[in-house]
């Protein structure tokens, strides 16, 4: 249900809690416990585009320090926020199961291996687009 | 004549240009008015040759590999001819990193189209339930008990004796979840099933089900994982309308039924109790045992909870049979063990082998040391919550227990390669942030003892009041370790101590011959 919200909106907003409550038959508490609970579960809009990279053990073998730094002072944003145009949310994701085509990231549901920094630069120009 | 060929849809395969290569010879061969069929597969997982196509010819599959999209015109070109091409690697089969594994779990990956079950059928897939349903729960029990089946989830608890705990309980209800929840960085071969050979999955669940007498499993797919989600879902789709899923599975007298449910970002739900929350729409918070899932499961009834490959291992070892699977292996690890080599490492992929072979061949010989060309100075066998060990303790067997007495576990065989720019230091301090982060926060050890251990270790590499911090952080560890209700609170001491006690350079201490001066 929270997965059809949120594909349906981009988000959860805070007034849709006692409406999944009353639906569920559950306290509001349960309901903002569950949603705040997991990491995917947003609470406000994201930006145009979501940008993941991946920041686990395996990645960061394969350089992905210097690349999700990159990322960072390009969009001038850290990492779990948006960038101020709205264009972009930069985000960090524990794994993609990518790891032997690390570093890997994820834009908008697409998977992209071996990252570098000049492809990390042509994910960045597509979210300017 | 039609060119058939198989290019990969594994996730990791399209994150390096898969797709693209598959537009590119389509579009090259109609230029060149080429008769071809592509057959989208799993991958074989020789990942640093992906984009990997094969072609069928009277002698077997030829591999071709790495393909760009650049590289279609001139491969369509060779393959009307004679198929000799600057990229050709030869018969797939007699590739050496390729022959020299032994694949049971992944037979079939990277060779059938994990859309039909038709295709899974003409490759031996239907074989053990069919052995199965003629054994009888019982005795099909007791085959999983003799194979001796280990929990491939990372816990290695025998998998007969779960399934034998959950037939000997009586309820209305029983359940068998797959936990697809793979989150251990270093680790792909659930995903790679999901992807390459569903069907194999979905046998080996309906199997436990005839088992114990559940007729209805739940898959738990992290949400990371949304080409294995689509996958699984189209596999249920067919395996309903083939006979494999439903009222009267197989032809026989028992129902079975299963769906996938998506998780939502949360490491701590691979741990099978905050999983069964999860799944049942709570927090996933971990829950205290006893009671055993088995016994107090799902919704409260008896449950059968086992890792993707627990179940894909299942169909092989009935249709072989027990002695055929535990044949493999030493001592108390049998059969084989999908290994995922990844990180900073040069031949990276998924390694099939019986449990026994050393580290060091794993890392050196079949891994061919890092990508970067540096030295190799630590690896990670286990996932985040694995110890790391270095070049020293490279001769340890591929084994359970030689893991454990090494202060280390195999956990879901994933190893991660590190060359020797790696600041262990840091490591362990992000084994800990990582505990803070996806801790569920139910016991305190965890909850608190990762976030109070990333303090000690700023305090330890900006070397204020080093000896005393150190003496700490050993017994937090400790305590995290003794005192946390699951693997999450009490395994991160162990990627924090490895990296303490086998670089202790890194956190400040003197080089060892100065020491000894």
């Amino acid at each position: 249900m929270l997965h059809a919200l949120q594909a349906e909106f981009g988000y959860i907003d805070e007034a849709a809690e006692p409406l999944i409550a009353e639906a569920l038959n559950i306290t509001r508490a349960e309901v903002h416990g569950v949603i705040t609970f997991y990491h995917d579960f947003r609470r406000a809009p994201a930006g145009r585009h979501v940008l993941k990279l991946c920041r686990a053990e395996a990645c960061q073998a394969a350089g992905g320090d210097p690349l999700a730094a990159h990322a960072q002072a390009r969009l001038g944003v850290p990492m779990g926020t948006t960038a101020p145009d709205g264009s972009v949310t930069l985000e960090a994701v524990y794994c993609l199961g990518l790891c032997a085509v690390a570093p890997s990231a994820m834009l908008d549901g697409r998977v992209i291996g071996r990252l570098d920094q000049a492809r990390l630069d042509g994910l960045l120009a597509e979210t300017q687009q | 004549m039609t060119l058939r060929l198989t290019i990969p849809i594994d996730a990791a395969a399209l994150a390096v240009g898969a797709g693209q290569v598959a537009s590119a010879i389509s579009a090259a061969a109609a230029r060149q008015k080429v008769a071809i069929e592509i057959v989208r597969t799993g991958s074989r997982g020789l990942y640093w040759l992906e984009p990997m196509i094969e072609v069928e010819t009277p002698a077997g599959r030829v591999a071709y590999g790495p393909v760009a999209p650049h590289d279609a015109e001139s491969l369509v070109a060779a393959l009307r001819v004679d198929g000799g091409h600057k990229l050709r690697l030869g018969l797939t089969e007699e590739i050496p990193w390729l022959k020299r594994q032994t694949r049971l779990t992944f037979a079939r990956c990277g060779i059938v189209d994990p859309r039909s079950l038709a295709d899974y059928r003409a490759h031996d897939g239907g074989k053990g339930l069919e052995r199965a349903l003629s054994l009888g729960a019982d005795a099909l029990v007791e085959q999983v008990v003799q194979s001796g089946l280990r929990g491939r989830g990372g816990a290695g608890f025998p998998t007969g004796i779960k399934w034998r705990t959950v037939a000997q309980t009586t309820a209305e209800q029983k359940y068998i979840v797959c936990n697809a929840d793979e989150g251990d960085s270093g680790t792909f071969a659930d995903r790679m099933i999901m992807e390459g050979d569903p069907f194999v999955l979905i046998e080996g669940m309906a199997i436990a089900g005839i088992a114990t007498g559940a007729t209805k499993g739940y898959v738990y797919i992290r949400s990371e994982y949304p080409h294995a989600v689509a996958a699984m879902e189209a596999a249920i789709l067919a395996a309903r309308k083939g006979g494999l899923l439903g009222n009267r599975i197989g032809g026989s007298s028992f129902a079975f039924d299963m769906e996938v449910r998506v998780g939502a970002g949360a490491y701590v739900c691979g741990e099978e109790t905050s999983l069964l929350d999860s799944l049942e729409g709570k927090r996933g918070q971990v829950r205290a045992k006893p009671p055993l899932p088995a016994h107090h499961g799902l919704f409260g009834r008896p449950t059968v909870i086992n890792n993707v490959l627990s179940f894909a291992s299942v169909p092989i070892i009935l249709d072989k049979g027990a002695g055929f699977y535990r044949d493999f292996g030493m001592g108390r690890s049998r059969g084989t063990m999908p290994i995922q080599l990844a990180g900073n490492v040069k031949h990276g992929g998924l390694f099939e082998t019986a449990f026994g072979v050393t580290l060091g061949e794993l890392v050196d010989t079949i891994g061919a040391g890092t990508n970067s060309g540096r030295p190799v100075r630590a690896v990670q066998v286990g996932g985040p919550l694995g110890a790391y060990f270095p070049r020293a303790l490279f001769d340890t067997p591929f084994d359970y227990e030689a893991f454990t007495a090494r202060d280390g576990l195999i956990g879901h065989g994933g190893i991660v390669v590190f060359d020797d720019t790696v600041d262990m230091a840091r490591q362990a301090r992000f084994a800990l942030e990582f505990c803070a982060i996806e801790s569920c926060g139910k016991c305190t050890p965890c909850r608190i003892g990762s976030a109070r251990g990333v303090e000690v270790v700023d305090r330890i590499i900006k070397n204020d009041n080093r000896a005393a911090n150190i003496e700490v952080l050993t017994d937090l560890c400790n305590t995290m370790k003794f005192g946390s209700l699951c693997a999450l609170g009490g395994f991160t001491p162990y990627p924090v101590m490895s990296a303490l006690t086998h670089f202790p350079e890194d956190f400040g201490a003197q080089p060892r011959l100065q020491a000894a001066e």
